[in-house]
């Protein structure tokens, strides 16, 4: 079992724990005020598809993948997430 | 007869320290993945135009889920997800091939616990008098969070296939081993969905 826990998806793994645990904080703080909650909720979001791209990369294993499908997924990553948080901010 | 130079008709070897690209799964697998995830992009932003119509009601209504079993969900899949990627590991070397099979029963077992905690969540929320009628918010909060139970449902009924592959002594033919690979890439979709569905079910405002 050592022998298979050692690789960079182990790592990943805790990474995305500790990820959730920060976006968890910031999205429970009832404390913050109306900016401080946007902001807030842009870093919420912007965590989510760094954390997605993680597991696409390292998870699924696309970091070893050719470029067409590894591209794919990294622009759907980027575009997903910038329309997701623009969404956030400015549909009204 | 025309005879090719040594350098067209070598196999291609990869430059030292670099592997050859490698699709996880058959390719098709993949055409069904990334669909399914843009066909969840648009949900994702149907949802947030919904929001910026009525942004107090889905505050409001939010306030009304619980966070804790949403990051609760959310540990299980990160850690069914590590059990898949250990399985894959394991099934693919011959000295850890028999702890494949208990690595995939742990990520069904993750599974199950997202399954019961959320129907502990939706429990809660029927016996306070909340269905996808109350509001808008709550119409799309069981419309996405249901879809997401579906796929981890035909997830879960994936990994039990991976785990009877497993279970086999013999090493697995191409073509299951690629139908590992690609079950396990859908099972980390299920997770990577969530990640996304979390925040944006539970926590930004």
């Amino acid at each position: 079992m050592p022998t298979l826990l050692r690789t960079p998806a182990s790592v990943v793994w805790l990474v995305l724990v500790a990820a959730t645990a920060f976006s968890w904080t910031l999205g429970t703080d009832h404390g913050l005020g109306p900016d401080a909650q946007q902001l807030a909720g842009i870093a919420i979001l912007a965590v989510a598809f760094v954390k997605i791209r993680f597991i696409g990369l390292y998870f699924m294993e696309l970091r070893e993948a050719p470029i067409l499908l590894r591209g794919l997924f990294e622009v759907y990553c980027a575009a997903v997430g910038t329309l997701v948080i623009s969404l956030f901010l400015f549909a009204r | 007869m025309v005879t090719l130079p040594d350098a067209e008709v070598a196999p291609r070897t990869p430059r030292p320290g670099r592997r050859v690209p490698h699709v996880p799964g058959e390719p098709g697998a993949w055409i069904f993945i990334l669909g399914d995830m843009c066909v969840f992009a648009v949900f994702f932003s149907v949802y947030l135009i919904q929001r910026g119509h009525d942004p107090g009601l889905f505050a409001h209504s939010q306030g009304e889920l619980n966070r804790n079993l949403g990051a609760l969900n959310t540990i299980f899949l990160l850690v069914s997800s590590l059990l898949v990627v250990l399985a894959v590991r394991a099934i693919r070397e011959e000295s850890l091939r028999h702890l494949a099979s208990r690595l995939f029963l742990g990520a069904i077992g993750c599974g199950g616990c997202f399954i019961v905690v959320k129907a502990f969540e939706y429990h809660e929320k029927l016996a306070a008098g909340i269905t996808p009628a109350t509001n808008d918010f709550f119409m799309y909060y069981f419309v996405l969070t249901g879809l997401h139970l579906f796929h981890l449902l035909f997830g879960m009924a994936v990994l039990t296939v991976l785990w009877r592959f497993a279970r086999q002594e013999a090493p697995l033919s191409h073509y299951k081993l690629a139908f590992v690979e690609g079950g396990a890439c859908f099972w980390h979709m299920v997770d990577l969905l969530w990640i996304v569905l979390f925040p944006l079910l539970f926590l930004v405002r």
